[in-house]
């Protein structure tokens, strides 16, 4: 992606908040609309280091902290290694601890937090909280030397517990209007002729009012598929025209993501031509 | 007067809670939110609303609380310490500034060309333009500078936040809305939970080699809950008339759910519970199954669901003969009570909003027989009517 993120008002305001009170900041949205580009890009613009911690179903809220690796251990003590005798050997660095550790203020991105278990944001409660956690094995405690500015992203797969939203701070990314979306696309695409961006937009807000879609198409998806457009130098008359269909397998694949709603789009392909044909 | 603000908000069933409210305080003590309210409404969103689904309410919430105390939100960002409002004392005038209000002819003659400018500027924006707070240059923009308050670029921008709140962008993300496509997903979601056990009974073999590889090579073994899905699910569907529409989106609703479920029957009926009910709505008059057997062949562990408007003639209900489409022996409530009786872990869901209830006196007659258990069919509704059917129900042969 390019170097550009379009912020709105509301998300300026909603990091500055966070930025000032550290507090985590908790985004959510539809697919496709930006959540994690906007981590990226608040680090790129306040030039922090950014560390992610993409999250998956199996993610455990340790191992953001850190990990004691028994099982080398163990099979180090069977070979007689000297390292068995310093616990420290074992324990492995997580994302939030390198976070805490770094000397300069930096941004961590908790990525797609509602794929871990339910009782993961809870978890994270104190160290989010206090920022800081003792490490066990070694009795130790890390501390942040500058409170890290946390972003959370959430495609609200399951509930977050209410004691993990109450510490936070929320927004809700809604889906770009037109004009913002032009503006997006003109970071992207700054090349792009006016009436082709306006052909398919046209296109593509109709496709995203389609009642029944099973993913609607999001930024992201418009952005690939333009993308597309502008690449193969597709003229803007063939959106509406009367040969669509035979450019329609070359891009229809970068907006719709299942059979169902490809049958969907023929038909508005199909009424599309009707509507050009009637004038 | 903040805290009124928020205890509006608790009224409106916003579940905010105090530590919110603090750093809500925090926020704007840190300069955050305290230009015009415009900002506040952002950055009060921010802190206090932590889930999409309030923001339709917390729009209308805000909008009623705000309309006409504009002013006070301006006195009272006056009133907060300096430190507050370091953005404020930029505002002050110089000398120059001063006199080119004077030079526009004093007080009067600048609020009379204010209001003229206003209504432009209004119009522009319509336009699409965004010319809130670019207004510094204009000697307007700076009127915060006047004692009765009258700030004009917070007005014109609360007029564009008035705008915001006011456009209801939110309501589809409110769960109290009734079902549609749209929150289908939500609804799905929360029926996959009603099929969650959480008995622990499959040895977690990563955890134990973990922990007996910590313990130095003891064994020491440990067991994790699997998912399973046990819930059986009987699904009794009113069709005919208005209902066709609900009832295609519940079964297709359930339908969808059904590898979350052990089992999932589903039935349908008219207007109310009779003798009996049907399969199929193309072979309803030829192949029934009478309530009794479904008593017979379906065990008491089986959750109930009905779905239905429940808006009918009183008659359908309590008396013998009532029922529009054929002569029934006894009247409907004494088969719908057998029923609940032979399934106690009961709920209806309702697809009439629920603030229409009380104007249909047929719709409280089934609430009554239900004991309260009627639910609206939204993403909130169906969440409440899965919370009812965990409960445990009577001291029953249930598991």
């Amino acid at each position: 992606m390019s170097a550009t993120y379009i912020r709105t008002e509301a998300i300026e305001q909603a990091v500055a908040a966070a930025r000032t009170l550290s507090r985590p900041l908790l985004i959510k949205g539809e697919p496709g609309t930006g959540k994690t580009e906007l981590a990226l890009d608040v680090a790129r613009q306040a030039g922090l280091k950014l560390h992610q911690w993409h999250v998956k179903s199996t993610t455990r809220a340790q191992q953001g902290l850190y990990e004691y690796d028994a099982v080398s251990r163990l099979r180090d003590s069977q070979l007689g290694d000297e390292r068995v005798k310093d616990i420290s050997n074992y324990i492995v660095k997580g994302v939030l601890w390198e976070a805490f550790e770094a000397d300069e203020p930096s941004v961590v991105l908790i990525d797609e937090i509602d794929k871990a278990d339910i009782e993961f944001p809870n978890d994270l409660l104190q160290e989010l909280d206090r920022m800081s956690f003792d490490v066990y094995e070694t009795k130790q405690t890390i501390s942040a030397k500058h409170r890290p500015l946390v972003i959370i992203t959430s495609n609200n797969e399951k509930e977050l517990p209410d004691a993990f939203l109450r510490r936070c701070f929320f927004h809700y990314i809604e889906f770009p209007d037109r004009e913002t979306l032009e503006r997006i696309v003109h970071v992207h695409q700054p090349n792009i002729k006016k009436d082709l961006l306006n052909a398919a937009l046209t296109v593509f807000f109709d496709l995203r009012e389609l009642p029944g879609l099973k993913k609607k198409p999001s930024t992201s998806e418009v952005l690939d598929w333009l993308k597309l457009l502008v690449a193969d130098d597709i003229p803007a008359e063939l959106l509406g025209a009367e040969d669509l269909r035979t450019v329609l397998p070359k891009m229809h694949g970068a907006l719709l993501k299942n059979e169902q709603d490809v049958h969907l789009f023929e038909r508005l392909v199909f009424l599309h031509r009707q509507r050009s044909r009637g004038k | 007067m903040l805290l009124d603000f928020f205890l509006s908000l608790r009224r409106a069933n916003i579940p905010v809670t105090l530590p919110e409210h603090l750093s809500l305080l925090q926020a704007m003590a840190a300069g955050i939110g305290t230009g015009s309210l415009s900002n506040f409404y952002t950055i009060a969103r921010v802190c206090l609303v932590k889930d999409e689904s309030y923001y339709d309410r917390f729009d209308r919430t805000f909008g009623a609380y705000w309309e006409g105390r504009e002013l006070q939100f301006d006195r009272l960002m006056d009133e907060v310490p300096d430190e507050w409002l370091t953005r404020q004392k930029n505002r002050e005038f110089s000398d120059e500034e001063k006199a080119a209000i004077e030079a526009l002819g004093g007080w009067d003659a600048i609020m009379e060309t204010l209001a003229k400018r206003l209504d432009e500027q209004d119009e522009a924006h319509h336009g699409g333009s965004k010319w809130i707070g670019t207004g510094g240059t204009s000697p307007f923009g700076h009127s915060g500078y006047n004692p009765e308050g009258v700030r004009i670029g917070g007005k014109s921008q609360h007029r564009r936040a008035t705008k915001v709140w006011h456009e209801r962008r939110y309501k589809d993300l409110d769960s109290d809305l009734e079902l549609g496509t749209r929150n289908f997903k939500m609804a799905l979601r929360k029926l996959r939970k009603m099929a969650k056990s959480d008995r622990q009974d499959k040895l977690d073999l990563e955890h134990t080699i973990r922990s007996t590889a910590h313990k130095g090579g003891l064994l020491d073994i440990h067991m994790t809950g699997e998912r399973r899905n046990a819930v059986k699910v009987l699904l009794l569907i009113d069709v005919g008339g208005s209902m066709d529409w609900y009832a295609q989106l519940t079964s297709q609703l359930f339908t969808a759910a059904k590898t979350e479920f052990g089992r999932l029957e589903q039935f349908y009926f008219h207007n109310f519970i009779y003798e009996g009910v049907w399969r199929s709505n193309s072979r309803r008059h030829t192949e029934r199954v009478s309530i009794d057997e479904l008593q017979r062949t379906y065990s008491r562990d089986h959750r109930l669901i009905l779905v239905g408007d429940a808006s009918m003639s009183p008659y359908e209900i309590m008396v013998a003969g009532g029922s529009v489409e054929h002569w029934n022996e006894e009247p409907g409530y004494v088969w719908a009570q057998r029923l609940l009786e032979a399934f106690p872990h009961c709920t209806w869901l309702n697809p009439e909003p629920e603030e229409r209830w009380p104007y249909t006196q047929s719709i409280g007659m089934v609430q009554k027989l239900m004991d309260n258990r009627m639910h609206a069919l939204s993403v909130a509704g169906i969440q409440a009517a899965i919370e009812e059917l965990k409960k445990p129900r009577v001291a029953s042969t249930w598991e």
